[in-house]
């Protein structure tokens, strides 16, 4: 992932699950400054809410970090979701999704990958997790084959 | 670079930012009625030389910092927006980057006959040192210019391939509660999005329950196709619209099968008055025969 | 601009009776406890009234999420157990695209364009709200 630099939009406690809502109110409305169309928006904002869900839920808390980016003539949001947790042991295996498998942990990373532009982690046991997303507007996604 | 050649080269910089900052004006003017700045700014000549006269500016910044070779010297970041949006204004005018490039060197004859005369009237200045470096500064500008009208190049045609999509994927009202899409050429992710949103919109504009995905027009039809069609039907259900995918040649049939691909419980037909018949039968619709009074469901 | 939660930030959902369906409308934001409240709710609903179908109205809702899907696909399964049909109706576009992708297609989940087809869908065949009754298309 390319490290650009931006200007800090907000820093937001994890919590609660009222903490939950507040970082979809934020989403929504850094979305619309930057200029995201509805359905990016849309994905955008539904992806804050699995990671931030699984920052509390399965990283016991933490906070959500996002910096507006210009490029030039690309402009985008950058989500930065870091917890103190126990980590994710196989993270290949959390980002196949766990929806399949009934009622089962199912992470979320997987689909909350599928809605982003850009996705990295950083995690290993015992050393918590980072989990960074970005979404551009004004450039269509190159023909990026996804594999199942 | 040996130490001597070095300084050499930082006096003969200091120089030619000299002359440049000395010169500007007549320099300014001369470049106002060459074809670069003159196919930009075709209304005022003014704003022509005011142009000029800053992009000479930035030049003799460049020369000054010593950085003629540098393409991200920072003396060039005074000129970048106003060169990227003539840049710009020459490529949708039809320009080539390489023509855009060729203008840009056209600009170095004049400066270059000034400079001369300029240094032969002082004291017994060999004038061969100045002309190259001038030269090396004129030909890091034309690749500075190169490289905008590319990235301005690659935008118009970001914006174009966008543009093309929506025009591509029209939604067709076949009946009251029956959407149509006929898709022609291969269908990737980017246009799968495009038809999916143009899709879903129609089934809310037209409130129908029934959308055809026809795609006699695609040839071909592989686990990656049939995947972004299971995602349009998908998202139509959880909508409350039904997808039925017609245009199924022998071939592709053939082709869904060998690959194993599991459409699911998708309704699929042969051609488009197929399923239109069979979203006609479902709304309970009878066609009838006005002569004979007979009709009947498909 | 002033930017509050959207819409009415409530732990109980109001669930109407209209003749044999339990209509439920969603507005704004739904926080997860909330959502699992409803749940509970619906079940109580559906068991005390003996309610033949349960409506959930989502045309108000931007934003639907992986926890909140679940919670739609296990309240059609309590309802089921209790001989009860769901249908969620009016999801948006942008919703259904984002719920695809995440890959919750919730293909048991009955669907309808908005409320009113999904009352005609719940509709017994003879009653007049049921589809393929009195309309004449003039060609």
């Amino acid at each position: 992932m390319t490290e650009t630099s931006g200007r800090v939009a907000a820093c937001l406690p994890i919590r609660s699950d009222t903490d939950l809502a507040w970082v979809r109110q934020h989403v929504r409305q850094a979305a619309a400054e930057v200029g995201f169309g509805l359905v990016e928006q849309t994905k955008l904002i539904t992806a804050a809410s699995e990671l931030a869900r699984n920052t509390l839920v399965h990283g016991g808390g933490g906070q959500v970090e996002s910096v507006f980016l210009d490029r030039g003539h690309a402009r985008g949001l950058r989500l930065t979701f870091t917890d103190e947790g126990p980590g994710i042991p196989d993270v290949e295996r959390a980002l196949t999704d766990g929806y399949t498998s009934g009622a089962g942990l199912g992470l979320g990373l997987g689909g909350a990958r599928r809605l982003v532009h850009e996705f990295s982690i950083d995690t290993s046991p015992g050393h918590g997790t980072s989990v960074t997303v970005v979404c551009w507007v004004g450039v269509p996604p190159r023909p990026r084959e996804e594999a199942r | 670079m040996t130490d001597q050649s070095t300084a050499n080269r930082g006096t003969s910089t200091r120089i030619i930012s000299d002359f440049l900052q000395r010169r500007r004006e007549q320099i300014a003017q001369r470049w106002a009625d060459e074809a670069l700045f003159r196919t930009v700014f075709t209304v005022s000549r003014d704003e022509a030389a005011e142009a000029a006269g800053s992009l000479v500016e930035a030049l003799a910044s460049v020369a000054l910092s010593g950085r003629i070779e540098d393409l991200r010297a920072p003396g060039f970041t005074g000129v970048r927006e106003q060169l990227t949006r003539m840049a710009g204004s020459r490529a949708r005018g039809g320009a080539a980057p390489s023509q855009i490039a060729d203008e840009v060197a056209a600009l170095r004859p004049s400066i270059t006959d000034l400079l001369i005369t300029d240094l032969a009237g002082s004291d017994g200045e060999a004038s061969g040192p100045h002309v190259i470096t001038l030269t090396v500064l004129m030909g890091t500008l034309r690749l500075f210019v190169m490289e905008t009208a590319l990235s301005a190049g690659e935008e118009i045609i970001d914006r174009q391939r966008v543009q093309l999509l929506e025009v591509a994927t029209p939604v067709i009202k076949l009946w009251s509660g029956i959407v149509a899409v006929p898709l022609i050429g291969t269908l990737d992710s980017a246009r799968s999005q495009v038809v999916m949103e143009s899709l879903l919109e129609a089934i809310v504009d037209q409130q129908a329950k029934f959308a055809i995905l026809d795609i006699t027009g695609v040839p071909t039809v592989d686990s990656l196709v049939a995947q972004h069609l299971m995602k349009t039907v998908a998202a139509a259900r959880l909508m409350g619209a039904e997808c039925i995918v017609s245009g199924i040649r022998p071939a592709i049939a053939q082709t869904i099968v060998h690959l194993g691909i599991d459409l699911g419980s998708v309704i699929t037909r042969a051609s488009l008055a197929d399923a239109l018949a069979y979203a006609l039968h479902q709304e309970g619709a009878v066609i009838v025969d006005r002569a004979t009074g007979a009709g009947g469901p498909r | 601009m002033s930017w509050g939660l959207e819409g009415p930030v409530s732990t109980h959902v109001p669930v109407l009776r209209i003749g044999d369906v339990l209509l439920v409308t969603l507005q704004g934001e739904l926080h997860d406890k909330a959502a699992e409240q409803l749940q509970q709710d619906i079940g109580e609903a559906v068991a005390g009234s003996s309610a033949g179908a349960v409506v959930i109205d989502v045309s108000g809702v931007e934003i639907v999420d992986s926890f909140l899907g679940r919670v739609f696909a296990e309240i059609a399964a309590n309802a089921k157990l209790l001989a009860a049909a769901t249908v969620v109706a009016g999801m948006r576009p942008a919703v259904a695209i984002t719920l695809v992708e995440l890959g919750l297609t919730l293909p048991g989940l009955r669907t309808a364009l908005d409320v009113q087809e999904a009352l005609r869908m719940l509709a017994p065949p003879s009653s007049p709200l049921s589809p393929g009754q009195g309309r004449q298309e003039n060609a």
